[in-house]
């Protein structure tokens, strides 16, 4: 009973020691909110304590380098107040008892910072229950140093270890009433920690996915349609049947969802080089269907045209727009835009499967497991409960693998082969068969009064649908900024229908929205004569915090305080506004909020005569609150992000023309290399609000940055990404 | 046709049709692991090898071109005193991300000490710039070259 009541279980380990499962309420939205949310959803973690003292836990969630197969065991480490040094770290596998078992929106922080410390603390407070029964002593005289539990009166302590098998036996504690440590009291939390994998990592360990390696196992590649969704009508796949190394070559004939499994000719060869080749030899007809006339310069004509019309939505109206950009000393009119964008994983996606007897295991680098696993049960025909599936570290994520369209591929083709299978895409397969961010087109008018105060803003924002819903990541919402802080504002929507699928990609929505509105803001500012950093302090106006709208995407809102103090921070680290600087050379600024955190950055760039960019720095500020949790990590990943950011606005398009991605390597989409990558200064700002994600909202700001930046030095507004696009050369 | 091949100072011998790219039997036919395909194309230098002490793209290199070659892999490039160096100034500063390119990225940080002891950054840049880091490790990368290059000198 009481077991039931606190979530908590606890049961002997094989080979002795405490084996503590925990499913505990989510606290997310406690956490952050401040309040419970409306289905709480379960979180669970395994701790295994050896009689050796060996901690070995277990990190939940996917691992794709955002660095949460340490982050979650360091939470239930410090309350189990246990020595990091006895601490091993397993990757869970997809499991009912965990949920939450994804990567996705920076949300593993948030979500797991009360439950998993609670694991830890429950772990800890049985340890001391079953010291102080040794001992015959209350349990309120005990206390724990780390991987011991000690009676200061009597001198005595006893090892975790040599507890463990006797903790079982305790009573689980209600974690309502457990005590959690003083944040100030830390010791694992808070300190620089290296990651356990990088020694793994560096002497080539098969830990990803595209290492996996079976008994018997065969290699394979899935030929689709480059126009997605295409089907398939005849091929020579008899020809291919018979070529070098080929086991097996078949036609595939897949469904309409662009996430599941589609037509296409498999090739199962004794290896993947083989099976690669002989696919060089396919003649596929295909159906292309009716959209195969789509195209990006299409697209960008229909919006221009779109935008001369009427909005077909009117997401958000506050004040009258007309009434305010009449009253404007300075109103500007300006046209943005953003392209479709490849997450370009650097491990190409891959999974192995093995259909047996009707049960499927799968090895999967994936973001979202899941789904996967209901994907393959629905296409397969086999219930759910068939289906085991590892999780594999990932080589990047970027949002691409939440998508399970290789996993239901790699099990449909061991189940025709009846062996175990590697299914590995090229990266031309990769970047033609993405979940692309969606391009965008931004229409704006702004008015600024007399005194720069900014009154008037309207965004009619054209973009795609799917099947008649607005398509995935394209959605607006009725909260961006600068919404809520400006008297007359109208945030409008048009859709053109679209065929390509598109998806979340790191920080969705806000890659595309932070460079079109901070490039408009900086124009605006610049319109009115006044300098950014201040303009931002009169939309932001006095500290406060904005509520979200109630709704399905409902937040702990908008705190104006929070932004201004990153954007103060930014400013002081990087002597925006008080240094002289050569000229060809500027500072741009931006800021944006987005996955709960608060980051501005500051980006100085030059501009040669002859159009060649060089960035020299970009200093990033954040507030993520609280707690850095782990200082080593959260560095990279700031770094890493706004280098990201910096990569996709120097170089990065996807074009679609008739219907199909033109790109196919990283030589038509540049990744940012060595020799343009400047230092990125990282600062955060500690706040007294409940900590949150960082693996995405350091990516929004650099993209405006970079821009405003290139505007400062040379006085060239950017409208349109990438900058290659823009007479300005990028030394790729 | 069967090929005899130098990996990690051992003789190898490989049956594979002579077209096979050095990459792919390093994976699938030895069973090492490490060498990692990005792009197939020469593009990202995941795939990033030494063929007697030079980084090549072993995505680009046909086994029957390898000849009498020495080829050294990250599973062996701590057997040498740079390359442990490197290795461990990898650890010492927390480098990798996801950790996909990084063996490549070691590679080639490996060569460019063993020919440039103590690089500058416009070294670092001419001889990194081939290693895509699509977490964009960079400023790590060039910081722990530097750590490498200094604990060589020690």
């Amino acid at each position: 009973m009481l077991a039931r009541r606190n979530f908590l279980k606890v049961s002997l380990a094989a080979g002795g020691g405490l084996l503590l499962t925990a499913s505990i309420p989510t606290f997310t939205k406690a956490a952050t909110l401040g309040a419970p949310g409306p289905d709480a959803v379960a979180l669970g973690a395994y701790l295994h304590i050896a009689p050796d003292g060996k901690v070995t836990i277990t990190a939940k969630n996917p691992e794709v380098g955002q660095g949460v197969k340490m982050m979650l065991p360091m939470l239930i480490a410090e309350e189990l107040d246990a020595d990091w040094a006895d601490v091993q770290i397993e990757q869970a596998d997809l499991d009912r008892r965990y949920p939450g078992q994804t990567a996705g929106g920076s949300t593993a922080t948030p979500l797991n910072w009360l439950p998993m410390r609670q694991v830890g603390a429950a772990a800890r407070s049985m340890l001391i229950a079953a010291a102080a029964a040794q001992w015959s002593v209350p349990a309120s005289e005990c206390d724990t140093t780390p991987g011991r539990v000690r009676h200061i009166a009597s001198d005595r302590s006893l090892s975790y270890g040599a507890l463990a098998t006797r903790a079982v036996s305790m009573p689980v504690p209600d974690v309502k009433d457990l005590p959690l440590k003083d944040p100030k009291t830390f010791r694992i939390i808070g300190q620089p920690t290296r990651n356990i994998e990088v020694p793994r990592i560096v002497t080539g360990q098969p830990i990803f996915g595209i290492d996996v390696s079976l008994p018997g196992m065969l290699y394979a590649v899935f030929q689709k349609c480059d126009v997605h969704g295409g089907k398939l009508v005849r091929s020579n796949v008899a020809d291919i049947a018979r070529l070098p190394g080929v086991r097996a070559a078949f036609e595939v004939k897949g469904g309409r969802d662009l996430r599941g499994l589609l037509d296409g000719v498999a090739v199962v060869a004794d290896s993947w080089w083989q099976a690669n080749r002989a696919r060089q030899q396919l003649q596929i007809t295909w159906d292309e269907g009716d959209i195969a006339g789509q195209s990006s310069a299409d697209f960008a004509a229909t919006a221009l045209r779109m935008s001369q019309g009427a909005p077909e939505t009117i997401l958000r109206q506050d004040g009258n727009i007309t009434t305010g950009l009449s009253r404007a000393a300075h109103v500007v009119e300006a046209a943005y835009s953003y392209p479709f964008l490849s997450h370009t994983d650097l491990e190409p996606q891959n999974c192995t499967a093995h259909v047996q007897d009707g049960h499927v295991e799968i090895w999967a680098p994936t973001q979202n497991p899941a789904p996967g696993a209901v994907l393959v049960a629905a296409t397969l025909g086999i219930p759910d409960s068939a289906i085991k599936v590892h999780m594999v570290r990932a080589g990047g994520g970027f949002g691409r693998r939440l998508s399970n369209d290789y996993m239901v591929e790699a099990a449909w083709i061991s189940k025709v082969v009846g062996a175990p299978v590697k299914l590995l895409w090229s990266r031309e397969d990769d970047m033609r068969h993405d979940m692309y961010r969606p391009a965008g087109f931004h229409f704006f008018k702004g008015g600024v009064d007399a005194t720069g105060r900014l009154i008037a803003f309207r965004d009619h924002f054209v973009t795609f649908s799917q099947d008649g819903a607005v398509a995935s990541s394209a959605d607006l919402g009725p909260t961006e900024y600068p919404a809520r802080m400006v008297e007359h504002l109208e945030f409008a929507t048009s859709m053109m229908p679209l065929r390509a699928p598109t998806g979340p990609m790191r920080a969705p929505r806000s890659n595309g929205f932070g460079f079109v509105f901070q490039s408009f803001l900086d124009e605006l500012a610049h319109a009115a004569g006044i300098d950014p950093v201040q303009f931002a302090h009169g939309i932001l106006g006095p500290p406060r915090l904005l509520p979200d709208p109630p709704g399905p995407r409902q937040g702990p809102g908008f705190h104006t305080g929070r932004m201004r103090g990153v954007i103060d921070l930014v400013a002081e680290k990087s002597g925006w506004g008080k240094q002289s600087l050569p000229k060809g050379t500027g500072m741009g600024l931006a800021y944006y909020f987005s996955h709960l955190g608060y980051f501005a950055e500051v980006i100085q760039a030059t501009v040669s005569p002859q159009g060649e960019i060089t960035v020299d720095k970009v200093w990033v500020a954040g507030d993520i609150g609280s707690q850095i949790i782990n200082p080593l990590n959260a560095e990279n990943q700031a770094q890493g992000a706004a280098l990201d950011g910096i990569s996709q606005a120097l170089g990065q398009a996807i074009t679609i023309q008739a219907g199909r991605v033109v790109e196919g390597n990283f030589d038509s989409v540049p990744p940012l290399r060595m020799r343009q990558a400047p230092p990125v200064e990282v600062h955060f700002l500690v706040t007294d609000h409940p900590p949150t994600g960082l693996g995405e909202p350091a990516l929004p700001p650099a993209l405006p940055a970079l821009a405003n930046a290139i505007f400062a030095a040379t006085g060239q507004r950017i409208r349109s990404l990438p900058l290659r696009g823009h007479n300005l050369s990028t030394s790729a | 046709m069967p090929y005899i091949v130098d990996i990690n100072g051992a003789k190898r011998s490989v049956d594979v049709d002579g077209e096979t790219p050095l990459l792919w039997v390093l994976r699938d036919t030895l069973d090492l692991k490490g060498t990692k395909f990005g792009c197939g194309a020469a593009q990202c230098g995941a795939c990033t090898v030494h063929l007697d002490g030079h980084p090549i793209r072993a995505c680009q290199t046909p086994i029957a071109s390898v000849g009498a070659a020495r080829i050294t892999t990250i599973e062996a490039i701590g057997e040498s005193k740079i390359g442990q160096a490197v290795q461990a100034a990898w650890i010492e500063l927390d480098v990798p991300q996801c950790g996909y390119c990084q063996a490549g990225q070691i590679m080639s940080a490996t060569a460019l000490l063993s020919r440039v002891p103590t690089p500058t950054d416009h070294d670092i840049n001419t001889a990194m710039s081939g290693n895509v880091c699509r977490c964009a490790t960079y400023t790590r990368i060039r910081s722990a070259i530097k750590r490498a290059a200094l604990a060589g000198r020690t």
